[in-house]
């Protein structure tokens, strides 16, 4: 079942009397519970199609569906809801609040969701079970290593049941050990039935998805399935 | 509604949060909302104070009255040096008025002098002495704390009689006693008779009876004034308001015959009412109104400025946060009301310091006398004016924040 179906999309931004073309035209559809990793160099639309993926941007052309919706159209509030309901982010930078504890950063999407305290506080506690941090709850990200605060951000980012975890970078600020460790998580959450987006530059971090997408100068060059797919073993780490 | 509700105490949450993180800078910037509220309970209860003192006093004078006299009191039109020019208003003229006039219930003679008086080792400068006759008293609504008014033997014989203002008694004789005592007006000795209960008309200043002396008017040309240098004022009351009028004209038409003025001469006296000085005290608290509320209000807007001022700042400190709660869900609106409420509750707080410095401030005022009280109508002032100017002053900020493109305000260093 597609959860994402992108056809001929374009991104045109106006730098002064030029326009800059991030994305050309760009087709691809994503099922439920793949694995898929978008690669390329910089300036090739990564990142523009990383923000239009993950609702935090609209193509200027085509169209976006995104489990039944029509993303290409909404507006500000719309998409905010969808970020909220149907995404989940995970950053290169974590990207915390800096002054609440892990508890309450992974609360933070339930609350906007409307999500009552009590109910909140239990889910955000499972999901922090879940990334192996419930010890370290009430810490604050200035608190926590490199790797516990992305696990912060991935519990964040799964406590709202989202269809699609978007994963920017998320071993780009770690060391390559906590990076294997971060990668072993979304294994394990792909595992679990998650439908994963990584998008990275690192082609060993690519090979731990399932399927390889290559862009270049706003196209896709290569849209391959993973031959020897990388699985992390379990370690044991947290 | 539900979630309405649960984003305003979301968004309360996150702000208070806020607001804790930057304590210092908060602090500073409530000041400015502080000094704002406070001034401007400060001021709305202090005009409520002299508005209300002054109606009392006015009142006090009694709405019968007419005083005859030299001077126009509140009559701007007739110019000063007209007046001045004008012959002094005798004892023989009002001898005349009073045998001649029908309407009035009581007629007396005023004149006035400022002398100290003095009890043993305390003295009061600078008091207005009243010098009057027996029948003054029917032309006022005085009341007795203890004694009497002077009686008429003792008028017309210009005993060295005295009634004296609460206030006075109360400073001559702190721990009372003052009946049947002598003071001593510019050292010339008088004898307590009655003391008045406290009228209350501070605002009069040398009207207010609570701080003058009355005593029989030959005393005041004998020793402290010439009879020939000073214009006495007629005391006249009216059997009823409806009848002021008529004893007004009957006034006039009197004063005009016994000054002997031909039909085309223009009045060279001037019959004054409370009237004339309640409407010149309304035009005065409406000017301190405005002036006040204008002083006021601008110390609120430089507050008010200082409230965006660090909102606009706190906004692009933020700008990343902003970012990561639009990308995990938050709506314009969220973001909007985020900013807003913190905006508010800064100003709700600074607000309640400023109720509480005016409150203390209102109780520094009244040890001098000055009749200021915080009542409900101020709390609900300065609730309203803070959460106004919280809003308001929030509001550009917080629009800007919600505007933010989440793409762009993530990936702000």
């Amino acid at each position: 079942m597609n959860i994402i179906n992108i056809e001929h999309i374009a991104k045109i931004y106006q730098v002064g009397s030029e326009e800059v073309h991030a994305l050309a035209d760009v087709s691809l559809t994503i099922d439920k519970n793949e694995y898929v990793a978008i690669m390329g160099p910089s300036g090739s639309g990564k990142s523009t199609l990383m923000n239009i993926l993950g609702c935090l941007d609209t193509p200027s052309k085509g169209l976006y569906d995104f489990s039944g919706e029509n993303v290409s159209m909404m507006d500000d509030n719309e998409l905010a809801s969808i970020r909220n309901r149907q995404i989940g982010f995970v950053f290169q930078t974590f990207n915390l609040l800096a002054r609440s504890d892990a508890l309450h950063n992974v609360e933070l999407p339930l609350i906007y969701a409307g999500v009552s305290g009590s109910e909140r506080r239990e889910r955000a506690e499972s999901a922090l079970e879940k990334v192996g941090l419930a010890d370290r709850m009430t810490h604050k990200p200035n608190e926590l290593s490199g790797g516990q605060r992305q696990r912060v951000a991935v519990a964040r980012a799964l406590v709202t049941n989202p269809s699609i975890i978007l994963a920017d970078e998320p071993t780009g600020n770690l060391d390559t050990k906590t990076g294997e460790d971060i990668m072993q998580l979304f294994h394990e959450i792909h595992e679990a039935g998650n439908t994963i987006i990584l998008v990275t530059h690192e082609e060993y971090i690519a090979e731990h998805a399932a399927r390889i997408i290559r862009l270049r100068d706003g196209l896709i060059e290569k849209d391959e399935l993973v031959e020897k797919r990388f699985i992390p073993k379990n370690t044991g780490a947290k | 509604m539900k979630n309405i509700l649960f984003e305003i105490k979301e968004g309360l949450l996150i702000s208070l949060k806020a607001i804790r993180a930057n304590k210092a800078r908060s602090v500073l910037t409530t000041l400015g909302i502080i000094i704002g509220v406070a001034s401007v309970v400060l001021m709305s209860t202090a005009i409520k104070g002299i508005d209300q003192s002054f109606q009392e006093g006015v009142a006090s004078l009694g709405s019968d009255n007419i005083y005859i006299d030299k001077w126009a009191w509140f009559d701007n039109d007739i110019p000063w040096w007209e007046m001045r020019n004008r012959k002094h208003l005798t004892m023989d003229e009002f001898k005349k008025y009073k045998d001649i006039a029908k309407l009035p219930i009581a007629v007396a003679p005023s004149v006035n002098s400022q002398r100290t008086v003095k009890f043993e080792e305390r003295s009061v400068q600078f008091i207005s002495i009243t010098g009057t006759d027996n029948n003054y008293i029917n032309t006022t609504n005085l009341t007795f704390d203890e004694g009497r008014f002077f009686t008429e033997l003792e008028s017309n014989g210009g005993r060295k009689v005295a009634v004296v203002g609460s206030e006075i008694a109360k400073k001559l004789f702190p721990h009372g006693g003052a009946m049947n005592q002598f003071i001593k007006i510019s050292g010339k000795k008088f004898k307590v008779v009655g003391v008045l209960e406290e009228q209350g008309s501070w605002i009069m200043g040398n009207w207010n009876p609570d701080n003058q002396v009355y005593v029989p008017i030959q005393n005041i040309f004998k020793y402290f004034v010439s009879r020939h240098s000073n214009s006495i004022t007629i005391n006249v009351r009216a059997n009823g308001s409806q009848n002021v009028d008529a004893t007004k004209e009957e006034a006039i038409g009197i004063m005009r015959r016994v000054r002997g003025l031909k039909y085309d001469e223009k009045n060279d006296f001037s019959i004054n009412q409370q009237e004339g000085l309640l409407s010149n005290i309304n035009e005065t608290v409406s000017v301190i109104q405005i002036a006040g509320f204008l002083i006021t209000g601008l110390a609120l807007f430089v507050g008010a400025i200082g409230i965006m001022n660090i909102m606009f700042v706190s906004v692009k400190e933020r700008t990343r946060e902003i970012g990561i709660r639009k990308a995990i869900g938050a709506t314009k609106r969220t973001i909007l009301g985020q900013f807003i409420s913190e905006a508010a509750i800064i100003c709700l707080i600074g607000g309640m310091i400023g109720l509480g410095i005016a409150i203390i401030g209102s109780m520094a005022m009244a040890q001098f006398d000055f009749p200021v009280t915080v009542d409900a109508d101020a709390v609900v002032l300065a609730f309203s004016i803070s959460l106004i100017t919280g809003v308001l002053s929030g509001l550009a900020p917080a629009y800007t924040a919600s505007k933010l493109d989440p793409v762009d305000a993530l990936r702000y260093e």
